[in-house]
């Protein structure tokens, strides 16, 4: 280590560091404190004398009430958590199976698919909304779960393949070898041996999945079109704005609710996250 | 492991034959590769190949909510070209692209400088560090939205009684402000997946490296720009890529924070191309305005595969 003297570690590293920590946390702690504030508080103008909006002098409940008793909000949540679920365990499932074929089974055309499949994880979902709208209400998906739980794989799966595909391989073609030896199948050996070595891959890959479809946007706000079949960013955006009225209260509360089931997962799994982070950048 | 006992039994039923033909023909790498590759593909096909035929479809024809439409070649191209909010949209998104991504470099790279170091609850402030990309973007930026408020502006509120402003800043009210507050807000949410990317590029690096320069009496300074960064420069380059793809695609932060205001001064392609084709139902220019991110996404992918080959051949 290299010696330093104690101001410049202040100025250096402690102060930039408490800059950092302040500019990432803050808007969270704005929402968390809106969320907890009444009306007569929240409203109070910037110039106001005695206005102390850093924290509030009489927390409420009053936004979770009215949240839970104007809108749907348990009804968007429930539906955010099983539109994750089950687009992350469908991309898992292909992504594991493709991502082993690609690092693991020669056959022709291999490279092409392993490029195609990357291209495919760099298309934004802006580009094709409008036809994809299409495809959906002609297969009579439109404004039902199925419509999200098809459509988010298409930007996981690419993603998935790539980190697993990666990671299967690291794993010594040896383990294989020996099972095969011993008489197992092709198949066998993939699934018995290969997969539950590859499980903290899975993992990273199943968190960071599980975040990106709970962060999606677009296709929820255009496949959507019924109050009870929203997802949480979609409901929020549309129900607790009515008019030009902002009710900045339950959205706040709304917002907290809604970050608090993803920040829970991702604080489990951090490390799992990370490595799922760093690896989907990876070659 | 099933399929050799099978064979030895004389008395197969029906369905053991059958277990044991789809284990036989699994055996033979190009059938199980079809086999593995088919689910991922189908979806992949039918979600992003097909709709992207269509967009180029579309994008050539009159088509409109509840009305086929006809063919009219690059007419659709040609007004977005003439459309002057389109332009201005489209030079927006070139701006919020570029500045965005120059400031989640210059402090994400900062901030893993600084993660790489050792101190107390290093781990709970590396994890908390994430949050604004963990946390959906829509609902964050809200709460950014909540912080610009014209009237009751935490931001003003604290500038004002610090004594740094005497009368409240425009934030989202006026043009060129609401531009940069969108930059802001993008930087903020894309910061850390380039610093934890960087960090984990910084941890490859051995600090034998940095103790022998520092013996040759180089300074931090220059310590970092020919050592550290020369040899980060790869996974720079593709957290760029990532970063620049994700941020001129951008809908969701433009269209919770200002939805295009004030006066179409923060417009981005995608919140256009929604505007006209989902708004105004005009599927067929919303198409093709969509498709104009086209050429700038393939120049930049082009430009990572030819750097992920150059990788692998070294």
């Amino acid at each position: 280590m290299l010696i330093e003297r104690k101001w410049k570690k202040w100025l250096y590293f402690y102060l930039p560091m408490a800059a950092f920590i302040v500019f990432t946390l803050f808007p969270f702690y704005w929402m968390a404190v809106t969320a907890f504030r009444p009306d007569s508080e929240l409203y109070a103008t910037w110039r106001q004398p005695n206005a102390a909006p850093l924290w509030t002098l009489q927390p409420t409940l009053e936004h979770f009430y009215g949240l839970m008793k104007t809108t749907a909000f348990p009804t968007w949540l429930w539906n955010t958590m099983a539109i994750a679920i089950v687009s992350t365990g469908i991309s898992l499932i292909c992504g594991t199976f493709a991502g082993y074929a690609l690092a693991r089974l020669r056959f022709r055309g291999s490279e092409f698919l392993g490029t195609a499949i990357f291209i495919t994880y760099l298309v934004p979902q802006t580009l094709l909304f409008i036809p994809l709208a299409d495809i959906v209400r002609d297969l009579q998906l439109g404004n039902t779960p199925w419509a999200l739980m098809l459509t988010y794989p298409t930007f996981l799966i690419p993603f998935c393949t790539w980190l697993l595909m990666g990671y299967f391989k690291t794993i010594p073609k040896e383990l294989e070898e020996c099972a095969r030896i011993d008489g197992a199948t092709r198949f066998g050996a993939m699934v018995r041996i290969i997969f539950p070595v590859a499980i903290p891959g899975i993992l990273s890959a199943g968190i960071f999945a599980f975040t990106l479809s709970w962060n999606e946007f677009i296709y929820a706000l255009i496949f959507m079109s019924s109050a009870d079949q929203k997802t949480v960013p979609v409901g929020v955006v549309s129900e607790l704005i009515r008019g030009d009225i902002f009710f900045w209260g339950q959205l706040m509360m709304g917002a907290l609710l809604g970050s608090v089931p993803v920040a829970l997962v991702y604080s489990f799994f951090v490390e799992y996250y990370v490595t799922g982070l760093t690896g989907s950048v990876k070659g | 492991m099933g399929g050799g006992r099978a064979g030895q039994d004389l008395h197969l039923s029906a369905e053991q034959v059958r277990v044991s033909r789809l284990t036989r023909l699994l055996e033979s790498e190009k059938a199980l590769a079809a086999a593995l590759l088919a689910p991922g593909v189908a979806i992949l096909v039918l979600f992003i190949a097909y709709p992207f035929v269509m967009a180029l479809w579309y994008s050539l024809t009159s088509i409109r909510v509840g009305e086929a439409g006809e063919f009219v070649g690059v007419a659709n191209f040609t007004k977005a070209m003439n459309d002057s909010i389109f332009q201005q949209a489209f030079r927006n998104t070139v701006f919020y692209t570029f500045w965005a991504t120059v400031f989640k470099l210059a402090l994400g790279m900062w901030l893993a400088l600084l993660l790489n170091r050792h101190f107390r609850l290093k781990r709970i402030v590396r994890a908390s560090m994430l949050l604004p990309f963990i946390i959906p973007t829509v609902l964050s930026a809200f709460a950014w939205r909540w912080m610009f408020d014209p009237t009751f502006s935490v931001m003003n509120w604290g500038l004002y009684h610090a004594g740094m402003i005497t009368d409240r800043l425009p934030f989202l009210s006026s043009g060129d402000w609401a531009m940069w507050c969108a930059v802001l807000v993008n930087t903020w949410r894309g910061m850390p997946f380039f610093a934890i990317t960087l960090l984990a590029g910084l941890q490859t690096i051995s600090p034998d490296l940095h103790e022998a320069a520092a013996l040759d009496g180089a300074n931090a300074w220059h310590r970092f720009w020919h050592v550290t960064w020369p040899l980060l420069l790869p996974v720079t380059l593709v957290v760029v890529v990532f970063s620049v793809i994700q941020t001129f695609s951008d809908f969701q932060l433009i269209y919770v924070l200002t939805g295009g205001g004030p006066a179409n001064s923060t417009h981005l392609i995608a919140t256009y191309a929604y505007q006209i084709g989902v708004g105004s139902g005009l599927l067929g220019e919303g198409a093709a305005l969509s498709l104009f991110m086209f050429p700038v996404l393939f120049a930049v992918v082009w430009v990572q595969l030819r750097f992920l080959k150059r990788m692998d051949n070294a």
